[in-house]
């Protein structure tokens, strides 16, 4: 495992007129672990996931994701750069998927970039050129193999928008995977789910960790799935960073306990 | 009861509040140049009581849900080959026993619009970009061509590919800095624009003709010319074969361009559906914050329907300018965007059936039925309404799946969750 | 000079009429966030209405003209304001939750509907009225080109003002007011607190039309010509007008009306009258790119 983070958020500061969301947060986030990132409602942690995720742009601070090749200034690039070039994926709060088209279709539509270079510029696919028809069985396949691990192989010809609440999340969270990113955000996963289906998703992220081995970003309420499966835990309340550490660590914090529980 | 009685005589009260000005009451030439007024009140008194009976009764009966097959949530078990069916159908068209030279001109003109309407399909239907102004890029294929073969002594064949390209262009143009401009915004855009181009074709007579629009050659097959005589130096058809000249030759000819170039550019668009640019189209269509947060550019997407549909108007406008021999800027008023939309909203927004079926409908019929005429653009505003109140996907919903399981090869199953 | 300040007065009188018709796009817009595309169609029913009511006025044997414009106005509004509410009841409210597409799309076809409806009861041809109100003041005189006000400018001017200010009170200060502004701000939560949202938007759009009827009043007595195409045009530039000024703000819709009234007149009278349309429709394109929320709006936050 490299020594350093993934992902370094520096300062971030957002403003929206007279109301801060965010207030000069600092953390870490390193691979093959899921950090979660926890706090009262309206304490600002869907806010840094739009920052991070370029749908917000940030008042001030930096967002440096790392990889291999170099590092990437997510407060400075574009919505759709960051999820293609910086490789960081998200799911959403209110489940987005695309529900007139089928639960394979979501998965493939997810390997739009890699797809996109490979028909250059449409040309070797409208020719169906071999090396096009050949990214495209292996986007197939990708998608093929995601739909048997969250178990809708059976449902692949579906429409996305028919399925029950909890195998859409489990797409969204398949489709935020098919982009192959380095970072995942999770927006409340657990939001709507029974105590079967948190304890499928609990395992579900756990897998996901060990098989790629990329960073997690959790935003959840859930404590038992933040609990149980965090590697760290970042508190927020009221946009600022109140306690960093392992999850024991935080439960026991007297800062974080007011900030849930309120003042004695 | 009497609370229905109330609403109902509300309704009625309503209704006689908007028909007596409109209806009741009509503006005629009284000579001079002065304005009369002719009553109707019968007509007032009868939509009244449509409207009170109507409301008071039509409460109780439950508008019947339409069978499942057309549900949006289910793929039909059976799959009728429609494709094959209508270009068999059309392929042969001008060999049937009815096919009088009125039928086949008719049915030209209906792919025409059936080309249109899947051009137009591409942009609101695929990509849910609403454009108002189509028919400007069907003008400057038009006049790209009628242009070059002004000046230039182009042929409709030399011509056609060039209107595509500056059809394209004029969307790629056009598009680039309005296609960021959130849905209503785009419309009325793109609505000013149509109206714009045609302002400028009216207003430059020297290069455009003007209002009295310009003269436009005839295609040839294979260089021979379809006319009963020739200028010198060419050959006609009708020589060259040695058969007698029958004006029908070109209309059997032009209906087979046609035909040719609407399968050329179904062939295409089923292409690129199946192509991430076209998933990506209707990707945006569904969800365009999700698209981008799949590293989906919007704008680039956006742009390449725009510029694809743009193109299709082109061709078609190059051969509609060579069918009719003329053009001039009163065959691209908005009225004309309007049917295009039509077709496609009324058809099923990315639906190539109901493209095929809605025109059909929409431009065949009024032409059979001409008393339907006066009426066919409000019976199209009213069947908008109608069918975005009722069935907002359109008549016949049914999408075809870009990729089916069936057609993929799994990887043998791995370690893991 | 002289000529430009003729040109400045007519552009002014113009522009009145374009800020009266994109207040209403203003407004429905704050309220239920999309553009009204059948509202120039109601300012040229407005018209019509207005001619209509002249007839039978003339009919009647009504020949006082003060009272003749008085008894048009108010009909005009009324039945209009009419039309504005069936519009909504029919085209927008079922399609209220449904995305973006679908109203946008029930509106253009109820503006086809509303065109060509007038177009098949009344006749294609324009309808003409003579002149009611004529003359007016001097103002100046410079090589031979007379600059005249005239009473038909002053009235169109005044009347607006007067319903600006007269509107600006209504929304600031009466119930009906703090309910628009309220459903502007979140519907939902307007709706919790007992207001009738529903109510409230028809209201909007009643106004909206009225209005834009006073507008169609205002341009047959100007013009003296009423046609069943005339909405389409006027529609787009009240809608230029009310972007320019910056969607969502009431004296920025009239700010709009008037910079396209003169930007319209100033055109057509230095340069050419053919590309007067085109020279507004250009300002809306460069309004869009560099400065979507106009002059006086506010911008909008992304809901993610």
């Amino acid at each position: 495992m490299s020594a350093a983070p993934l992902l370094e958020v520096q300062n971030l500061s957002m403003r929206f007129g007279g109301l801060v969301a965010i207030d000069d947060l600092s953390f870490t986030a390193n691979r093959a672990e899921i950090t979660s990132i926890i706090g009262p409602n309206g304490a600002g942690k869907t806010t840094l996931f739009n920052c991070l995720t370029g749908f917000y742009r940030p008042s001030s601070g930096r967002l440096i994701l790392h990889d291999d090749a170099g590092s990437h200034d997510l407060e400075r690039m574009r919505g759709y750069r960051i999820a293609r070039e910086a490789g960081v994926a998200r799911t959403f709060q209110n489940i987005r998927l695309f529900p007139g088209m089928t639960v394979l279709e979501n998965l493939v539509v997810a390997q739009h970039a890699r797809l996109m270079r490979a028909s250059v510029w449409s040309i070797a696919g409208i020719l169906g050129l071999a090396s096009y028809r050949r990214a495209e069985d292996a986007a197939a396949e990708l998608a093929g193999d995601w739909l048997r691990r969250i178990g809708l192989l059976d449902r692949a010809d579906a429409l996305a928008g028919s399925l029950p609440y909890g195998a859409q999340r489990r797409l969204e969270i398949a489709r935020a995977m098919c982009t192959e990113p380095r970072l995942l955000c999770l927006d409340e996963p657990a939001a709507g789910l029974n105590p079967r289906e948190s304890a499928e998703l609990k395992e579900f992220i756990r897998a996901i960790r060990e098989r790629h081995a990329i960073g997690i970003l959790l935003v959840e309420h859930d404590m038992s799935v933040v609990m149980a499966i965090s590697d760290r835990v970042v508190v927020l309340d009221y946009g600022a960073k109140i306690a960093d550490g392992p999850p024991a660590a935080v439960r026991a914090d007297p800062r974080v306990i007011r900030a849930y529980l309120g003042e004695e | 009861m009497i609370a229905r009685l109330k609403d109902a005589g509300l309704a009625g009260l309503a209704a006689f509040g908007l028909s007596l000005p409109m209806l009741g009451l009509e503006t005629i030439d009284a000579g001079n140049g002065k304005l009369g007024l002719a009553t109707h009140f019968d007509r007032v008194a009868i939509t009244v009581a449509m409207v009170f009976l109507g409301r008071l009764f039509l409460s109780r009966v439950r508008l019947p849900k339409l069978p499942a097959k057309f549900q949006v949530t289910r793929l039909p078990a059976v799959h009728i080959p429609w494709a094959p069916f209508f270009i068999v159908l059309a392929l042969i068209l001008p060999v049937l026993p009815f096919a009088s030279r009125y039928v086949v001109d008719l049915a030209t003109t209906v792919l025409i619009y059936v080309m249109l309407g899947s051009g137009l399909n591409v942009v609101v239907g695929l990509a849910g970009l609403l454009d108002l102004g189509y028919v400007a890029f069907y003008a400057v294929g038009a006049y790209s061509f009628a242009l070059l073969a002004k000046y230039l002594h182009f042929t409709f064949w030399e011509a056609l590919p060039l209107a595509g390209l500056f059809a394209g262009s004029f969307g790629l143009l056009l598009g680039f800095p309005v296609l960021r401009l959130r849905g209503d915004y785009l419309a009325i855009v793109t609505l000013g624009f149509g109206e714009i181009i045609r302002i400028i074709l009216i207003n430059l007579p020297p290069v455009t003709g003007g209002p009295n629009g310009i003269d436009v050659p005839r295609p040839s097959f294979f260089g021979l010319a379809m006319e009963r005589s020739v200028p010198k130096g060419m050959t006609s058809f009708a020589h060259f074969f040695n058969i007698g000249f029958d004006p029908m030759q070109r209309v059997w000819f032009l209906y087979y361009i046609v035909l040719a170039l609407l399968l050329a550019a179904i062939l295409l668009i089923q292409r690129l559906r199946r192509l991430p640019v076209g998933r990506a189209w209707e990707a945006l269509r569904e969800d365009e914050i999700a698209s981008r947060a799949l590293g989906i550019d919007p704008t680039k997407t956006k742009l390449s329907a725009f510029a694809i549909g743009a193109m299709l108007a082109g061709f078609a406008g190059c051969f509609f300018a060579t069918r009719q021999g003329f053009i001039s800027p009163e065959s691209f008023t908005f009225m004309e965007s309007a049917t295009i939309l039509a077709i496609v909203v009324l058809g099923g927004m990315g639906s190539q059936l109901g493209v095929v079926l809605a025109s059909l409908v929409l431009v065949g019929l009024p032409e059979v039925g001409r008393q339907f005429a006066e009426f066919r653009m409000i019976l199209f505003g009213m069947a908008m309404i109608a069918i975005m109140v009722w069935r907002p996907k359109g008549l016949l919903s049914h999408r075809q799946p870009t990729i089916k399981l069936s057609t993929i090869k799994l990887p043998k199953p791995g370690a893991g969750v | 000079m002289a000529y430009f300040l003729q040109q400045t007065i007519n552009g002014l009188t113009l522009g009145a009429i374009y800020g009266l018709i994109a207040i209403g796009y203003t407004m429905v817009y704050g309220i239920i966030g999309m553009i009204n595309f059948a509202h120039g169609d109601i300012y040229m029913i407005g018209a019509f209405i207005s001619v209509i009511v002249f007839l039978v006025l003339g009919a009647a044997g009504v020949t006082y003209v003060p009272a003749a414009i008085l008894v048009m106005l108010l009909a005009s509004m009324c039945l209009t304001a009419l039309y504005g509410w069936a519009v909504e009841r029919i085209a927008y409210r079922p399609l209220r939750r449904s995305p973006r597409l679908a109203p946008l799309i029930s509106a253009i076809g109820m503006s086809i509907l509303l065109q060509n409806s007038v177009q098949l009861l009344q006749g294609a041809r324009d309808k003409a009225i003579p002149p009611l109100i004529q003359g007016g003041i001097v103002l100046m005189e410079q090589d031979g080109f007379t600059v005249t006000l005239s009473w038909l400018q002053i009235l169109i001017i005044g009347m607006t003002v007067a319903l600006m200010a007269g509107f600006s009170w209504v929304i600031a200060a009466t119930p009906l007011g703090r309910a628009q502004r309220a459903c502007e701000q979140d519907r939902v939560m307007a709706s919790l607190l007992g207001i009738d949202v529903d109510r409230t938007i028809s209201w909007t759009f009643m106004i909206g039309a009225a209005l834009a009827a006073v507008a169609g009043l205002m341009v047959t007595l100007y013009w003296g010509v009423a046609d069943f195409f005339m909405g389409f045009l006027a529609g787009v530039k009240a809608f230029t007008a009310a972007v320019l000024g910056g969607v969502g703000s009431l004296p920025g819709a009239m700010l709009g009306g008037m910079l396209i009234g003169l930007i319209e007149a100033l055109y057509s009278g230095y340069f050419s009258v053919e590309y007067k349309d085109v020279s507004v429709f250009a300002v809306l394109i460069l309004v869009l790119i560099f400065r979507p929320t106009g002059l006086l709006g506010r911008p909008e936050v992304e809901k993610v």
